[in-house]
């Protein structure tokens, strides 16, 4: 187990210097204008060489990338190129957003998505079943961009019209101001990124179900006389989430894409949303540090979720 | 009262390609302390059999009776059903690996069937009890192997496993499905010894579901053997072995190599169990049967007493008196060879 985690943490920081690498050159290959956006329109190629200088922009492409991981090492990330902010302090300011959007979406999917998942595979070819079914077709099928906009269009703008304005347009309400406006903002987003996983999840976790309800062992749990509320969740569901869990790892992943849509979409101030501000303005210290704190979240969270599996199963612990 | 009087039971399932007739008319019944074997091949309907009569085939159509204790079990409702199922019926599978759970500990499988039916037991007591049960079925320092998980045993243990399971609130009646075919032959006979010596200490009624004669020698005081779905033979120990009636029981029994016979040449019944979906008329073994005439092919016969024993039932047109039926069952052999005889002579 702890070769295991040695292993996965050195990969993992293999990773993490090839994207940064990789960062770092797709950015030089794009010709660079930053510090004619900063001088503007009447800037003198003196000005422009001296903007270069004071962003370390005239070194040679090695020697910035030595020295931002120099200073990566230690912490820091360096500073925005127009307001000369540090990135770690526009990471801390971006993260309580997107990890609100992102742990709410995902509670609510795997809770939708599991139980919904869960009834259809102990009724099979009911009617609860079709209709989840069809409900899950439905959302499976729509991108969050549309959904967003969709969710937007109906109970932000034509509610607020009939004058019922329960949702805000856009925008968040951190956490310090109370948990209504919190939640009142982060609802219609969370709708958007769970609903689409949500449909996916009750699909995966009703085959899943399926598959273990027809196992011998479940027959030996009837055979023991006891609720059949309990075959079904302590026996059958904990077997069935094996796959979740891994569907789950593998999610965690495009969820930094979905929450760049939402974000966008609903102009919530999180990673996504600076990131692609950051793109636009080619600031790339900015990106970067965006870039390499969503990829450590996706290569610690692919830990976690590999030694979930020596949680859930007990056959994976030995071998 | 008898434990268990089972009564003209009938199960069929409705499928895409039909009404399966799974069990087709079945009466049996079963004393305290004794053991009832049921043979047959497989898709002869004696697991489907014994699985409805404590509730657990889903989506079936039943009819008939199954009074265990003076409750009929087909009509209880899923509560009362829960109530004795586990408490009162215990159960083992063919399979022990499957049919443990293999993310739970041994430990907790057993104690949560104590548990179940006796709330009051504190989580303490139930694994104290399940250690001794464990103790009980013969495995070794079981105090520690509370806590394994199920692929840390081998197959005969986690079998033992299963029979401390099953016998964990001391139930009448245990239903063993197949518990032995999953076996190694020198942990078949243990696992048997461990039923037997519970059942004699304390007078639990027996389930043996098999398809080995063997098994049934070894332990079943009355022996049922069943074809497509119906009893083709039903009579005590000694007489399926020594006068058994019905061909298919001999068919069985001429398939099966005996120990020190000498070299004989094993005889396996020709053709293989009908499909129990739109069943032909007449006699549900006739194609298969060395001794079948026209009659066979006509109608179903019905079970009925042989030999002139009380106790003797097959389901068979041949005659029901010892000598007539030795003499037309030797006439018709003569004469199925004769024809075998001629036919390849016709063919060289």
């Amino acid at each position: 187990m702890v070769r295991f985690l040695i292993v996965r943490t050195l990969t993992g920081l293999v990773v993490l210097w090839l994207i940064s690498m990789s960062v770092f050159a797709l950015f030089y290959v794009v010709p660079s204008n930053v510090a004619r956006t900063l001088g503007g329109r009447q800037a003198t190629p003196e000005t422009i060489a001296a903007i270069n200088e004071r962003l370390g922009l005239d070194e040679p492409l090695w020697k910035q990338y030595a020295s931002f991981v120099g200073d990566a090492l230690q912490g820091d990330l360096g500073y925005d190129y127009y307001h000369q902010v540090p990135v770690t302090t526009i990471i801390a300011q971006a993260v309580p957003v997107t990890l609100s959007l992102a742990v709410g979406a995902a509670v609510i999917w795997l809770v939708l998505g599991i139980t919904n998942g869960v009834i259809s595979a102990t009724h099979p070819r009911s009617l609860a079943d079709r209709s989840l079914t069809a409900f899950a077709l439905f959302f499976y099928s729509m991108p969050s961009f549309l959904l967003g906009l969709v969710l937007l269009y109906f109970l932000y703008f034509k509610l607020t019209q009939a004058g019922y304005a329960w949702f805000p347009p856009g925008g968040y309400a951190p956490l310090s101001e109370g948990v209504g406006p919190w939640v009142n903002h982060l609802l219609l987003p969370w709708a958007t990124l769970a609903l689409v996983s949500a449909a996916a999840y009750t699909r995966l976790t009703r085959g899943s179900m399926l598959d273990v309800l027809s196992e011998d062992y479940i027959r030996t749990a009837r055979s023991k006389g006891i609720s059949e509320r309990r075959v079904t969740y302590r026996h059958a569901l904990r077997s069935a989430l094996t796959p979740i869990v891994t569907q789950f790892g593998i999610d965690l992943g495009q969820l930094v894409g979905g929450v760049l849509v939402t974000e966008t979409v609903f102009s919530l101030p999180g990673l996504g949303q600076t990131a692609i501000i950051a793109i636009t303005q080619q600031d790339l210290p900015v990106i970067i540090g965006i870039v390499l704190f969503a990829s450590t979240a996706v290569v610690v969270a692919n830990i976690l979720v590999d030694l979930a599996y020596a949680v859930l199963d007990p056959r994976v612990r030995i071998s | 009262m008898r434990l268990l009087e089972v009564q003209d039971l009938r199960v069929s399932f409705s499928t895409d390609d039909g009404i399966v007739e799974a069990v087709r008319g079945v009466s049996f019944d079963l004393d305290r302390s004794h053991t009832l074997g049921i043979v047959g091949e497989s898709g002869s309907g004696k697991s489907v059999c014994t699985q409805t009569i404590v509730g657990l085939t889903r989506g079936a159509t039943v009819t008939g009776n199954a009074f265990f204790d003076g409750v009929d079990l087909l009509t209880a409702q899923p509560d009362e059903l829960r109530g004795i199922r586990g408490k009162r019926i215990g159960m083992i599978f063919q399979d022990p690996l499957s049919s443990l759970h293999p993310l739970y500990r041994i430990g907790w499988q057993i104690r949560e069937m104590i548990q179940a039916h006796d709330s009051s037991m504190t989580r303490q007591q139930a694994r104290t009890r399940a250690a001794e049960l464990l103790g009980l079925v013969g495995i070794p320092h079981p105090e520690e192997r509370l806590d394994d998980y199920p692929h840390q045993f081998s197959g005969g243990m986690r079998q033992r496993v299963m029979i401390a399971m099953a016998m964990a609130l001391n139930p009448d009646l245990l239903v063993a499905d197949e518990p032995t075919t999953a076996l190694d032959v020198t942990v078949q006979a243990q696992v048997l010894a461990v039923m037997t010596r519970l059942q004699r200490e304390f007078g639990t009624a027996i389930v043996l579901i098999t398809h080995d004669l063997g098994v049934v020698a070894e332990v079943a005081d009355d022996v049922v053997v069943m074809h497509a779905g119906v009893v083709m033979e039903h009579a005590p120990r000694r007489e399926t072995f020594y006068h058994h009636h019905n061909p298919y029981t001999e068919g069985l029994f001429d398939s099966l190599p005996a120990v020190g016979a000498g070299r004989r040449r094993l005889t396996p019944i020709a053709g293989t169990p009908p499909s129990v979906i739109d069943l032909p008329p007449g006699c549900s073994f006739a194609p298969r049967c060395p001794y079948a005439f026209d009659r066979c092919w006509v109608s179903e016969p019905p079970l009925a007493r042989v030999f002139g024993d009380v106790h003797h039932w097959s389901a068979c047109w041949l005659p029901a008196d010892l000598v007539a039926r030795t003499a037309i069952r030797d006439r018709l052999r003569a004469e199925t060879a004769a024809a075998g005889e001629t036919a390849e002579g016709a063919a060289s």
